[in-house]
């Protein structure tokens, strides 16, 4: 994969490779429904996942969800930057408000996800 | 990512055309304002609401906090009573003494069973010759029917709240900026009082009341194209003042902060206002009401439990439902819980076994399977400077 090479989920987030591991955070669409995040409960480093499995929850003002892992791996590293201001997430969800790096097991896990292209389709069914 | 728990509808892309045939929800007079500036609309007691706007919850209640905003509270009921021994009758049924408000003043007060459970929780104000009572909307039907019931002979009561719209501008800056939209002495109308008057030229009832923890007026008014024409009035004004329109998710935490009871999650039929820290608002001496002797016995033998604010230690947030340990053993349940903007924690409301519901308590809440560390604080958790 190069160039803008994201993938996103049915579930809404995203994942990035960059130097062999996975950055995984929540699209633009997904923060715009949450509103303002207040609260995050996130992964320990070394934790491993299946796809679809929850890595944790993200709340908002209003609303608690679930964030699930969009391939299966361990996680490598969790946004330090979060601890402090969860509200990174709404104000740049694609770049500084990544949530953790995965280290992955299969990139044949990624085929699977969607294009932007594909995503921007399926969100505009959903509204 | 799923939704659970409290999970808003995004409502957003319902065309006013077919919102209230396809989701049976009644719309105020404001709602095309609230899609015109990009609310998002929820469901709300038979009403689409706006929660927030693209500002967002935090930022909203920030700009309440720091400055003004301004709210449609247009889905709250209004019921009028008129007629002789109006203000004795209404007396005879609220804790609270209302008999002896002046002209022109308002006072806050429950409305309860003959056991001491709570109907709502109401505004009654005084005019030279009628009771008005400002309702939660969730209530409208139940307090109308209670009160027909209630009321005897005599008194007559008319429902309006279809027929008033209602407009709340709240924050330190709200009074001063509504002066200069009025031809009223603003300044002068005390705390809990109303004056009739106009803003913006269009006549209204102005209210030093509302529900923020902040000085503020709220705005009654009749017929739907003038509230139009006030909402849009204060939003062009209003403007480069930094006037900014605030939905009901601000509301919950602007008042969560100031203690301010919510019906149905800190208050309803099941508790009394004895246990709901509402003790300021029974007045016994001398005077009998509905739930009066219920609450008297109540007061004499102490209640059970007690509505206490507290504060979460970590960032976690306290929602409805979720129960409160004391040594591993469980003492309580919280009513409300949020996101503080103002102190950047989570605060709630919960009620709390009598013996250990004493502020400074550490006590752990459980919030969805993990214990997290808060302290019972006192309330409310913020008042305004001054």
């Amino acid at each position: 994969m190069e160039g803008e090479a994201r993938r996103y989920a049915r579930t809404h987030e995203w994942i990035l490779m960059e130097d062999g591991q996975a950055a995984v955070g929540i699209s633009e669409y997904a923060v715009q429904e949450l509103g303002d995040i207040v609260y995050l409960e996130l992964p320990e480093s070394g934790r491993t996942v299946k796809a679809g499995e929850s890595l944790g929850e993200i709340e908002s003002v209003k609303a608690v969800s679930d964030f699930y892992a969009p391939v299966s791996g361990e996680v490598l590293e969790v946004n330090p930057a979060l601890q402090d201001k969860p509200e990174l997430i709404n104000e740049s969800p694609l770049t500084d408000g990544w949530i953790v790096k995965l280290q992955i097991e299969n990139p044949d896990e990624l085929e699977s996800l969607m294009t932007r292209e594909a995503y921007d389709a399926f969100v505009a069914e959903q509204t | 990512m799923a939704g659970h728990g409290c999970r808003v509808r995004p409502g957003r892309n319902l065309s006013a055309l077919y919102a209230e045939f396809v989701t049976g929800d009644k719309r105020t007079a404001l709602y095309e304002e609230h899609l015109a500036a990009g609310a998002k609309m929820v469901p709300f007691a038979g009403y689409l609401m706006p929660i927030e706007y693209p500002t967002g919850i935090v930022a909203e209640h920030r700009a309440v906090r720091a400055g003004m905003g301004m709210f449609d509270l247009s889905h709250m009921g209004e019921l009028v009573v008129a007629g002789p021994g109006s203000l004795e009758a209404v007396d005879r049924l609220v804790t609270n003494q209302v008999s002896n408000l002046e002209m022109w003043q308002a006072r806050y007060t429950p409305l309860c069973r003959d056991d001491g459970g709570i109907i709502d929780d109401v505004l009654v104000y005084r005019f030279p010759d009628h009771i008005m009572l400002v309702v939660n909307a969730s209530n409208i039907e139940k307090d109308e029917a209670w009160l027909r019931d209630r009321l005897g002979q005599g008194p007559v009561l008319r429902n309006v709240s279809d027929d008033v719209s209602l407009i709340a501008v709240q924050g330190p800056r709200a009074s001063e900026f509504v002066q200069r939209l009025s031809p009223a002495d603003i300044s002068s109308i005390a705390y809990y009082h109303f004056i009739d008057g106009e803003v913006a030229g269009v006549p209204c009832v102005i209210s030093r009341t509302g529900y923020t923890g902040e000085d503020g007026l709220e705005l009654y008014m009749e017929r739907p194209e003038r509230a139009r024409e006030l909402w849009r009035s204060l939003a062009d004004a209003g403007r480069d003042e930094g006037l900014i329109p605030v939905g009901l998710g601000a509301r919950d935490t602007l008042r969560l902060e100031a203690g301010l009871a919510l019906y149905g999650n800190d208050i309803s039929d099941q508790t009394t206002p004895l246990e709901a820290s509402l003790g300021w608002t029974v007045k016994l001496q001398n005077r009998e009401f509905t739930g009066s002797d219920v609450l008297a016995r109540q007061r004499d033998q102490g209640v059970g439990r007690k509505l206490m604010a507290f504060s979460m230690i970590d960032r976690s947030i306290p929602r409805p439902h979720y129960r409160v340990y004391l040594d591993g053993k469980e003492i309580g349940e919280v009513t409300s819980g949020s996101f503080s903007p103002t102190f950047n924690k989570g605060i709630g409301l919960a009620y709390i076994e009598a013996e250990q519901a004493k502020v400074g308590k550490a006590v752990d809440i459980e919030i969805r399977g993990h214990r997290h560390p808060a302290e019972i604080v006192k309330k409310p958790i913020y008042s305004r400077p001054g």
